[in-house]
């Protein structure tokens, strides 16, 4: 990533407050966070559970509204969006990586990628995104018949196979093993890497953080701390 | 006091999950409710009539065996109460008659039938209403069937004429009364009941015999036997002793008019109870099985830790049972009460048709415990593999969640797949493989719905092609005019010469018994013209048979019943002149839906009886501007004892038949709605609630609404298009079982469906579906992505 990068924001956030209301009991999920991500730019989110970020990630992703503030992509302002264009946003230039995979279990792993190709603009072949995850072999197999790991690559072939300008990970190695941790973060870095995709990380696993750009801790809904990682490390040098 | 006092903490738990799960419970419970409520109607139907007719027949000695003869002298009484096994006797008079109402421009007919000039008859009591019998003693009073009373609004005091046997007779009402023998009083030539048109008259025996010169005789004899008498035996004995002065045939109450169409009606009811609750049955047990087989699942976690807790297995099985049998109580409570209310209004339904003094409706408490206990059963039946798969889980696997679903490779991989179908699609056609027995049965339960409806509906296509095709085609003529006696056929000139007439052709017919080796039965042999044209027969094509010069036409029926064949020469007991008996070779087997048809050339049947050349009546063809004119001339005309008029017969019949379809209709398509809504809506919310994550990642994924809820309908779109044909196919199926179960002599129906049927049933059962579908999207657009995804599966 070079400087002149940097300068071209491509996720802006402006005092981003969210306030759940469960019956009578207002929850302050967000209490002003602001922040601004650049193309090709690979941002960890950190925090203890109920911090604010997986919040934060899915106002961003198109999946929730904030209450109060501004959210831009690019020139597109999420605040300000219906839900269809929400729906095209996400469509169009979002790929998400979950916890719990989400595959279809009735789609084989290569129809879940081409699920994705079918309605994006101008895709990669399904194949060539299962490829970058290393999983061309096992491309028939249905996510019952693939271990935890390979069904995340799945997920994660499934969220670039778009070409997306960005892509959100909320805790895709939580239920993992190191070992298999290690060959997700590998794959995610990869992706960063060669296709400059813009990518926000949520993580429990402090030593994760080293990987990214830059790091975003997150705490009672603010953002306690933002560091900027001088020295990356390699995701295979990751200390679980 | 609060409610962990009386209430255990598990069944705490059953009354929030009914709360929770409320409208797909409420979608069985009215499937089971349909159960419940068409066997109390129809078995109840069915008891309140039997029990009514049983009671009126007792009460008021409705006799066992039936005779008529042209004209025998009473002193053959002692001989017939004599007979072995006979334990009552009345020689009556019958005489037919044509009325002359007031406000009606074309003529009643009807019955006069002579009672005791005192005390009551031995049999085939009166029932009195209003006022009382007529007196011996002034003439012209008379007792009149309640039904016609009411369609003509007459009471004790009102006057009316009518031409009885040549005569006519000023007549005054004394009373309203109803009899056992005229429950069902149709008038000849009719195939639904007219009140307007057709009436009972009761007069004393010596004014009737004054009319119609009877004096010390009688034409009608009605018996009543013994319980322990073998009536087959008394019918012998009797035909005897009345042959010498034209006995017609005795015959039982099976061959009376009244009671077989009450019987008809009874087997019809029984069918009914025997055939459509099970239906409802069958599809609540599936739904239960569905919607516990998915609760458990989602509860699996809940179930180990109860068990882990120390809840022991009947406990555990108890509390989902408790769950099913709380859903077939409101199902029960609800069929209760709908049952209770369209019963009454089918009992009303036929107190319009049937003529009785009193309704009785028999205790049903039994009835109400069977339909709760046989729903109870069918849906414990269901939800047992379910339960059992609770009971038998270990408590450190249910722990655990269970293996993600395998779907197997069907339709994997191939190309030709990915180039016919979306991904979207292949999920729900993998969905759709990947349970085959629930999508077989989910398939089944809507095809019932659609096979309900054409059974239901199809009788009317059937009963429009008798009336449409085969009336026009055969009964041509507007009216049927029948002598008192056989005459020569100048008659036939004076009918031609009455006012508005433009054609008439006579017709001669005789009562005899026909007989095939052991097979026998009464009717009447019609002779006809050659050519006739206003009364035509048709084969089995429906194709105008010329009538050839020998031989008998037999229709279809009494082919059947005789076992009759082309060709085979059948026994012809003549019940009049004499009763001679002759065989005469079948020549055709013709097409007929009303009562037993055996016809033969009026000339042919002339030989056959030997007494020369008589006409019976004839069939007219009237100058439709004439009406009026025509009718006031046969009122006054003495010759004429009864006139059919086919037209009106037709406009009623179809009026009443009218009638029907639209009761009938909102009644089974609303049976078949919710049997429609309780399969599809459940399947739709049972389809959401496994495929949530589905939809929340598709949503997440940059799918619109519109296109995830395309999954959930696909799948659904194909299984209830795939009922559609499997429903035509079963409704085709039953309603063949009607159309055999409901032959008679009296009737055969024709069995005939439109593809309209088809099609509405299919409308009916696609439009509820898609509603159904809709209340489930709904859903869909209300999915919560952040919360479904955040939870694990």
């Amino acid at each position: 990533m070079n400087k002149q990068d940097m300068t071209k924001p491509v996720f802006s956030a402006q005092d981003v407050t969210k306030v759940y209301r469960s019956g009578d009991v207002e929850v302050h999920a967000l209490r002003g966070v602001s922040l601004e991500l650049f193309e090709g730019e690979m941002a960890v989110l950190l925090g203890p559970s109920g911090s604010g970020k997986s919040t934060f990630l899915n106002i961003m992703g198109g999946l929730d509204q904030a209450t109060r503030g501004t959210v831009r992509f690019r020139d597109l302002e999420l605040t300000a969006c219906s839900e269809s264009q929400l729906t095209r946003y996400r469509r169009n230039h979002v790929g998400f990586v979950f916890q719990f995979y989400n595959l279809i279990p009735s789609l084989t792993a290569w129809e879940n990628v081409s699920l994705v190709t079918e309605i994006a603009r101008d895709p990669m072949d399904p194949g060539e995104a299962l490829e970058l995850v290393g999983l061309k072999e096992r491309m028939q197999h249905f996510p019952a018949q693939l271990s935890g790991g390979e069904q995340q690559r799945v997920a994660i072939a499934r969220a670039i196979a778009k070409k997306p300008e960005v892509l959100l990970c909320d805790e895709p190695t939580g239920a993992l093993d190191s070992k298999t941790g290690i060959f997700v973060l590998e794959a995610l870095s990869r992706i960063n890497r060669e296709l400059g995709t813009t990518t926000a990380l949520i993580t429990h696993n402090a030593g994760i953080q080293r990987i990214a750009h830059r790091v975003f801790s997150f705490l009672d809904g603010r953002i306690a701390e933002t560091r900027v990682n001088e020295t990356r490390i390699e995701p295979a040098d990751v200390t679980w | 006091m609060s409610p962990g006092s009386f209430l255990g903490t598990l069944d705490r738990k059953l009354l929030r999950d009914l709360a929770r799960i409320w409208s797909q419970s409420l979608a069985i419970a009215l499937v089971m409710a349909c159960g419940v409520a068409t066997l109390i109607i129809a078995l109840g139907a069915y008891r309140a009539l039997e029990e009514t007719r049983s009671a009126f027949y007792d009460r008021y000695r409705f006799a066992h065996v039936f005779a008529s003869v042209t004209r025998a002298p009473l002193n053959l009484r002692a001989a017939i109460a004599g007979l072995d096994g006979v334990s009552g006797v009345e020689l009556r008079i019958v005489r037919p008659a044509v009325l002359d109402m007031q406000g009606m421009a074309e003529p009643a007919t009807g019955v006069v039938v002579s009672i005791p000039d005192v005390g009551e008859p031995a049999v085939n009591r009166l029932y009195i209403r209003s006022g009382r019998l007529p007196s011996a003693v002034r003439r012209g009073e008379v007792a009149v069937s309640e039904s016609f009373a009411t369609a003509h609004r007459m009471e004790p005091g009102s006057t009316f004429s009518a031409l009885i046997d040549g005569r006519k007779q000023t007549l005054t009402v004394t009373g309203i009364v109803l009899s056992p023998e005229y429950i069902y009083a149709l008038a000849p030539g009719d195939m639904v009941p007219d009140q307007r048109r057709f009436g009972v008259f009761f007069m004393p025996r010596t004014v009737l015999a004054g009319i119609a010169e009877m004096d010390g005789a009688f034409n009608d004899v009605a018996l009543r036997v013994r319980r322990d008498a073998k009536p087959a035996q008394i019918i012998d004995a009797l035909d005897d002793l009345l042959r010498p002065y034209g006995g017609r045939g005795a015959y039982e109450r099976a061959d009376q008019m009244s009671h077989a169409f009450l019987d008809n009606e009874l087997v019809q009811l029984r069918a009914s109870a025997i055939v459509v609750p099970p239906i409802f049955l069958f599809v609540s047990a599936f739904l239960v099985n569905m919607i516990l087989s998915r609760m458990i699942a989602l509860e699996r976690e809940q179930i180990g830790l109860l068990k882990a807790l120390g809840y022991g297995r009947a406990a555990i099985a108890g509390h989902y049972a408790k769950l099913v049998v709380l859903i077939c109580l409101c199902g029960v409570m609800l069929g209760f009460a709908a049952g209770n209310w369209l019963g009454f209004g089918l009992t009303r339904l036929y107190a319009r048709f049937f003529s009785f003094p009193f309704l009785i409706f028999p205790q049903n408490a039994d009835l109400y415990l069977i339909s709760a206990g046989i729903t109870v059963a069918a849906a414990l039946a269901g939800a047992t593999r379910a339960i059992w798969g609770v009971v038998a889980l270990p408590a450190a696997v249910a722990m655990r969640a269970p293996a993600p679903t395998r779907y197997r490779s069907v339709l994997a991989g191939g190309r030709l797949l990915h180039l016919l179908f979306s991904q979207l699609t292949v999920m729900a056609l993998r969905h759709l493989f990947r349970w085959p027995a629930r999508s077989a049965l989910t398939t089944l339960g809507t095809s019932l719905s659609v096979a309900l409806l054409v059974t239901a509906l199809f009788s009317f296509d059937s009963v429009d092609f008798m009336v449409d095709t085969v009336f026009s085609r055969t009964e041509r003529q507007h009216a049927t005019l029948t002598f008192g006696n056989d005459r020569s056929p100048r008659a036939l000139q004076s009918v031609e010469k009455l006012p508005g007439v433009l054609r008439a052709e006579p017709f001669r017919a005789t009562a005899v018994k026909l007989r095939n080796k052991n097979h026998e039965r009464r009717m009447s042999i019609l002779g006809l013209p050659a050519q006739t044209d206003l009364q035509r027969i048709l084969d089995l094509d429906l194709q105008p048979v010329r009538l050839p010069e020998r031989g008998l036409l037999v229709s279809e029926r009494v082919a059947d019943v005789l076992k009759l064949g082309l060709g085979d020469r059948v026994e012809v007991g003549l019940l009049e002149h004499g009763g001679r008996s002759v065989f005469v070779p079948v020549t055709s087997i013709v097409q007929s839906y009303v009562g037993l048809t055996a016809v033969m050339d009026i000339g042919a049947l002339d030989r056959l009886i030997g007494d020369g050349r008589r006409i019976s009546g004839a069939y007219i063809l009237a100058d439709s501007s004439k009406l009026e004119t025509l009718y006031r001339a046969v009122k006054q005309t003495p010759a004429i004892a009864g006139i059919a008029l086919k037209e009106i017969s037709r406009s009623r019949f179809r009026e009443t038949i009218g009638e029907n379809i639209s009761i009938m209709m909102s009644v089974y398509v609303g049976l078949a709605a919710i049997i429609t809504f309780g399969v599809v809506y459940n399947s739709a919310r049972i389809q959401f609630s496994e495929r949530a994550r589905e939809f929340a990642s598709l949503r997440v994924l940059g799918f619109t609404r519109a296109e995830v809820s395309a999954v959930l309908v696909i799948e659904l779109a194909l299984i209830v298009l795939a009922a559609q044909p499997l429903g035509w196919l079963l409704g085709y199926g039953f309603a063949w079982l009607v159309v055999e179960g409901s032959q008679s002599d009296l009737f055969r129906i024709p069995f005939i469906i439109e593809t309209s049927t088809f099609a509405v049933a299919s409308l009916v059962v696609l439009g509820v579906a898609a509603i159904s579908v809709l209340f489930v999207q709904q859903r869909v657009n209300r999915l919560d992505m952040v919360r479904v995804l955040k939870t694990r599966e």
